[in-house]
């Protein structure tokens, strides 16, 4: 190997190299952890097995069911509320499939079940330097420990299942360098949503971005997880951090770490980019100019300070997306009243987030007419937010608090906001109809989704923390 | 087991979408993703765009004004396919007749999905999206072999596809079998790499 310095990419890229890549063909990736769920998992599995094979490697593949499952309890038969039939049949056909194939599926009644990227770093499969996929284009969120982690479709679920490896090209870098301290009451997803509103909603296609600089050092690794999950957002099809202290101490004692957790700890250090590593392109970004942020349009790029105005149309596509938002453009932001609140998803589901939430909650009450889901990500984040009260702090205040999955961030299991209506939401896709036909999206921070909840209108958080 | 026809050079109408930033929700909204195959999701390729609330066709949408035998080419605006990874999109799309999507960009894990299931993914720039919007109802002509888009007015343009997919997309193959037969290569790799 030559001693040209190293980006974290690079390092990661070359450890899995299986066959190199040439003009005529793509590299064989090998892939160390193969993550599952039930709606892009079924055509993959019967890809494999109309082939008679088996799962290569059930070791390194995990399942859990999050898309489609209902967010309300059992009944009393103990009968879930599934919105379809097809949602039943299809999270029966996953864990029949995990059955038949020996692949461990943190299903119902397990304590670890929870939405795919929340859960695989919870409990420590996701480790530094792994290659990570998943049939799900979130699955960026595992860069932020230092993993190339990217989402795949159906054919390449099965292609892995199958051989645990993929035929990729090697995209371009990019390096994104966010300078400065952040204010107070700015977080990750403000950090994103700046991101990609400077590169714009197809401006990493092609590339792999890796995220570095003061503000990204200091964000903690829930922070960092919310950056690189919405990478994606941006056209990029994975994002990094390099694995630091907080890397380590954050996975500590997690259920699946490596055993000589010291010495693997020591290789994950070493992971970061060297310096003088080149990058096919780079931008820079001043932190501390951020403040917290609400999209205005159709997609996630098209966001804008909560405190600026909504912006007036500069072209035919603004013009449309203002359109279905029902905005004029150049009115004030608070204007704008809302009907539901939604706090959850892969992006914001963490302890973190709904500590942020209940923080601005607590001891207040929700507007009038506003209706407020509160959903965490995980089973594991279930059980520690219940631990804190913090439950109790979004029941008290008129929200609902339900059990985890991916809910309103792309409501296919029952949970959807009406036609028409407008959702403050911490989740990543803003696209017409994502959250229910007809429905207008505004994504925000879980601070801002819980202020804007509170008073009714979109609001700047600040207002409200002490 | 080939998941798709051999495609090498056919002509068709074009179907003009022109809108910008098209995402894979729209394609194919997520309540339709509780399938179990792959077949069977043409009837709500673009449905929230497509049709009423009630059902009804719009009529003026343009997937309600064509022959689908007649009009295998979809042309559609900048960013083409961003968002969700799910191949739920290129399965709509073929399983309604399309065979090839024109964009000025079309997004990565799209891009990706279309190959493996025949849908030839095409990237032209500014100037020959332009052509194709000006005309809509123009016949075009794809010649994999030449990589060749030819436009009704005697323009052609050489697009870019990489170059394994290609092949898969001539010989109607997919990749899973070639990954299966590097089995001994990733074996070797996981000996030494202890994997
Ligand atoms: S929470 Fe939303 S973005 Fe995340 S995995 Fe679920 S559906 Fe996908």
């Amino acid at each position: 190997m030559s001693d040209q310095p190293k980006s974290l990419f690079d390092k990661v890229w070359e450890k899995h190299i299986v066959e190199d890549e040439s003009h005529d063909r793509p590299a064989v990736l090998y892939i160390d952890l193969h993550l599952v769920h039930e709606v892009t998992s079924p055509q993959a599995f019967s890809a494999i097995e109309e082939r008679g094979l088996k799962v290569r490697r059930p070791d390194r593949t995990f399942a859990t069911l999050d898309h489609s499952t209902p967010t309300l309890p059992p009944n009393a038969a103990g009968e879930r509320p599934y919105f379809t039939a097809d949602a039943k049949n299809q999270v029966e056909t996953l864990e029949r499939n995990t059955k038949n194939h020996g692949v461990k599926l943190f299903g119902w009644g397990s304590e670890n079940r929870g939405v795919v990227h929340v859960m695989g770093p919870e409990m420590g499969l996701t480790q530094p330097g792994m290659t990570v996929v998943c049939g799900d284009s979130h699955t960026s969120t595992h860069g932020a420990f230092g993993c190339i982690a990217f989402g795949i479709g159906t054919s390449e679920v099965g292609h892995v299942l199958a051989t645990q490896c993929l035929a990729q090209r090697k995209p371009k870098t990019m390096r994104v360098t966010v300078t400065g301290q952040l204010q107070a009451g700015v977080s990750g997803k403000d950090v994103a949503l700046t991101i990609i509103n400077r590169l714009g909603f197809g401006g990493g296609t092609g590339y792999a971005l890796e995220y570095c600089g003061p503000v990204i050092e200091a964000l903690d690794m829930e922070g960092r997880m919310t950056v690189c999950n919405l990478s994606i957002e941006a056209g990029a099809r994975c994002g990094m951090i390099a694995p630091d202290q907080k890397t380590i101490e954050w996975l500590r004692g997690r259920a699946y770490v490596p055993a000589d957790y010291e010495a693997a700890a020591a290789e994950w250090l070493k992971l970061k980019s060297d310096d003088g590593a080149v990058f096919d392109d780079e931008i820079t970004i001043d932190g501390s100019v951020i403040e917290p942020m609400a999209t205005w349009g159709t997609t996630p790029d098209q966001g804008a300070a909560v405190s600026k105005a909504v912006p007036v149309a500069t072209n035919e596509n603004e013009a449309k997306a203002l359109k279905y938002m029902h905005f004029a453009g150049g009115e004030a932001r608070d204007l704008a009243k809302v009907d539901v609140v939604f706090i959850g998803s892969c992006t914001n589901g963490r302890m973190s987030d709904l500590r942020a939430a209940a923080e601005i909650m607590k001891g207040r009450h929700i507007a009038d007419g506003v209706r407020m889901l509160v959903v965490p990500g995980s089973e594991q984040v279930r059980a520690e937010a219940v631990a804190e009260g913090l439950d109790k702090i979004f029941t008290d205040a008129g929200a609902e608090w339900r059990l985890p999955g991916c809910s309103m961030c792309i409501a296919m299991n029952g949970d959807f906001v009406q036609p028409g209506q407008l959702a403050v939401s911490t989740s990543n896709r803003n696209f017409e109809g994502r959250q229910g036909p007809g429905a207008r999206t505004v994504l925000a921070s879980p601070a801002t989704a819980a202020a804007s909840a509170i008073a009714g209108h979109i609001t700047d958080p600040r207002r409200y923390i002490a | 087991m080939s998941n798709q026809e051999p495609i090498n050079t056919f002509s068709s109408r074009i179907a003009v979408l022109p809108e910008a930033n098209i995402d894979t929700d729209q394609i194919i909204p997520a309540r339709f993703l509780t399938t179990t195959s792959r077949k069977g999701l043409g009837v709500a390729a673009f449905n929230d765009w497509r049709y009423e609330k009630d059902g009804t066709p719009k009529p003026d949408f343009i997937l309600n004004t064509i022959d689908a035998s007649e009009h295998r080419v979809l042309v559609g605006g900048n960013n083409f396919g961003c968002g969700s990874s799910r191949e739920h999109a290129p399965w709509a799309l073929t399983d309604y007749g399309f065979k090839a999507v024109i964009s000025t960009e079309i997004a990565d894990i799209f891009t990706s999905n279309s190959l493996k299931n025949g849908l030839l993914p095409i990237v032209v720039t500014p100037e020959i999206h332009a052509k194709l919007l000006a005309s809509p109802q123009q016949r075009v002509t794809i010649d994999l072999e030449a990589n060749e888009l030819r436009l009704e007015d005697g323009t052609v343009f050489i697009f870019k596809i990489e170059a394994f997919a290609r092949q898969c997309l001539l010989e109607g193959v997919d990749a899973m079998g070639w990954l299966i037969n590097r089995l001994p290569a990733i074996e070797t790799y996981e000996r030494e790499h202890a994997a």
